[in-house]
């Protein structure tokens, strides 16, 4: 009753607030955007333009820092097209096989099922990372160091991927479908894939684009498998431009090769942001 | 009777179509977990061109690993850096959440704020850090722009002093992350009840005060389940010290973080002691993930 006055300054101060608001996210915005903006601009600068200072307008050389980058000695195409095949194919098993743990869990009743959903949940944060050490030993033990297995195949396992499909079916993969389904005699593996696999279209698409994102980041794993220069992806390649001696390198290229990996993605990324965000809010499990 | 056996029938297609999980988790995952814990309980090194062991020594890697020293070094360095990077990640998501979910500020241009801030998480972030380096080295653009607009006389050495090499990490990793906890709180106040907010506008409540008495409590559960996934996310805190320091973790050892000291021991093939950092990294994250899985356990229920 006393706060009678604040009631009115309040409406004096909503105009101000959010003028404030407004000024906070146009900062923000520009802390998120910068140093992107200046990776651009320095992409198309010549080595001796970035040497001379800093500027804000773009200069003329992005094709010719593009082409100096392949006459040298990083195989930068054979890492993009490493990157791809890996992405896209753990990506693709990914979303496949979760979708598929998924719905043995979502449409199934079995004993077992009360102990592997918990247990699913709880190793659900557990890193890659803290096995690493048995999983180089036992790749180098199946003589596939230096392949792409072992950074494509363990993504058939994802337990995020599996509870974000989890959460999508329970809100839109109705089970009496699937009973009529059985009624028209469709076996269960043809349910799966004709009637299953397309109505869940929306959730694969953000989890593919995901599984694609961080494989295509991956830097840990890679790193630990990948030694011949022919099979490198683009993150451990970033490592080693890094790692040698980069004063003598042309810095146009050291710009142009990170703009390489990472444009691809942002371009991505804008053209399907509405639904990557929402998916985000979706799942609500992303570490 | 009939029923119950073809229910049985069907059933048997949940064991089916749980065998691809189940067979690649067990060989990709738990048994590298097996072998990674029985590994720490062995000798196990190079010392020059001679392989020490494998040779079975009980707890001896432990005791190493903890008096040794380093490993405390570490964890504070990842603990910090960790800190650095989610107060203000925090304090932004909140303010940002709070702003977009008024509606009595009606903020417009929502979906393009959420899309900018959230871009950064998805950039590859060995390529980031690797951006920052040539950024903010001694005489790259960041330099050039300060000097030019006359901040300072000399470049500043970023990557030589302890508080900015941190500052760079945290500011990057706060960066790539702030806008997916920006989302998840947004979720989060967006599924507040609206009436809660009337009621107290028509008490004449002040916009601070609803956030403080209102928003604030009824989101607890989810900011504990940001914070404790953030710091699960922390304590892997890898590519961008990595890459920024190339490995070293200087400048003095600060910004080395506890899986960079992993990755050390397991280039050098020191087998036993990345096996006992691992365990221990395992044990740490496994106690902080049983936290997780009691809230959303509880949360669940509803949904």
């Amino acid at each position: 009753m006393e706060n009678n006055n604040q009631t009115n300054s309040k409406g004096i101060g909503i105009h101000a607030r959010r003028v404030i608001a407004y000024a906070v996210l146009c900062i923000i915005t520009f802390f998120c955007l910068f140093w992107f903006y200046v990776l651009f601009i320095n992409a198309t600068r010549s080595n001796g333009e970035l040497q001379s200072g800093f500027t804000l307008a773009p200069s003329t050389h992005l094709i010719e820092n593009w082409k100096n980058l392949l006459a040298g000695t990083l195989p930068v195409w054979n890492g993009m097209l490493n990157s791809l095949i890996v992405a896209a194919l753990s990506a693709t098993l990914c979303v496949y096989f979760s979708t598929m743990t998924a719905y043995a869990i979502h449409a199934y009743d079995f004993k077992a099922k009360r102990f592997i959903y918990p247990f699913i949940l709880m190793i659900m944060m557990i890193p890659t990372q803290v096995t690493a050490l048995g999983f180089v030993q036992l790749i180098t033990k199946m003589k596939l160091m230096d392949s792409f297995i072992p950074l494509i195949v363990p993504s058939i396992a994802a337990p995020v991927t599996f509870f974000y499909m989890k959460q999508y079916m329970e809100s839109s993969l109705p089970l009496s479908l699937i009973e009529a389904a059985r009624i028209d005699g469709s076996g269960e593996f043809r349910t799966f894939n004709s009637i299953v696999l397309p109505l869940m279209k929306p959730a694969i698409a953000v989890q593919a684009i995901f599984t694609f994102v961080s494989s295509w980041n991956n830097y840990f794993v890679p790193a630990l498998i990948l030694h011949d220069d022919k099979k490198k992806t683009l993150p451990i390649l970033i490592a080693q431009l890094r790692a040698a001696d980069w004063l003598k390198f042309d810095m146009g290229q050291v710009y142009v090769m990170i703009a390489f990996s990472i444009f691809p993605v942002i371009i991505v990324y804008l053209i399907l942001s509405k639904h990557i965000v929402q998916g985000v809010a979706l799942g609500s499990v992303k570490g | 009777m009939k029923k119950n056996s073809k229910a049985v029938r069907y059933n048997k297609w949940g064991y089916i179509f749980l065998l691809p999980f189940i067979i690649v988790y067990v060989v990709f995952q738990l048994i590298p977990m097996v072998t990674t814990i029985y590994n720490s309980f062995f000798e196990n090194y190079m010392s020059g061109l001679n392989q020490i062991g494998p040779n079975f020594v009980g707890l001896e890697n432990y005791k190493k690993l903890f008096t040794d020293g380093d490993i405390w070094i570490y964890a504070k360095n990842t603990l910090l850096m960790w800190i650095m990077c989610f107060i203000p990640q925090i304090i932004f998501s909140l303010l940002l959440g709070a702003w977009f979910s008024d509606v009595r500020l009606k903020l417009k241009g929502s979906r393009f704020f959420k899309t900018v801030i959230y871009l950064p998480n998805l950039i590859m972030a060995s390529a980031f850090s690797m951006l920052f380096f040539t950024l903010f080295s001694d005489g790259g653009p960041i330099n050039s722009l300060l000097m030019q607009i006359g901040f300072i006389d000399t470049p500043y050495k970023f990557l030589s002093h302890a508080g900015s090499a941190r500052g760079l990490i945290s500011l990057m990793n706060c960066l790539m992350w702030f806008g997916n906890t920006t989302i998840l709180l947004m979720a989060g106040m967006m599924g507040i009840d609206t009436s809660l907010f009337e009621a107290a506008e028509v008490d004449g409540a002040t916009s601070t005060q609803v956030f403080f008495k209102i928003t604030l409590p009824l989101l607890r559960p989810i900011l504990v389940y940001v914070m404790i996934t953030s710091l699960i996310g922390g304590l892997q805190l890898f590519d961008v010290p990595q890459i920024l320091t190339n490995g070293t973790g200087d400048p003095m050892q600060s910004t080395m973080t506890l899986i960079m000291f992993l990755n050390k021991h397991l280039y050098s093939k020191n087998y036993g002691m990345a096996g006992a950092l691992s365990v221990v990294l395992f044990i740490i994250t496994a106690i902080l993930s049983l936290i997780v899985f009691k809230i959303t356990g509880n949360d669940k229920r509803k949904g």
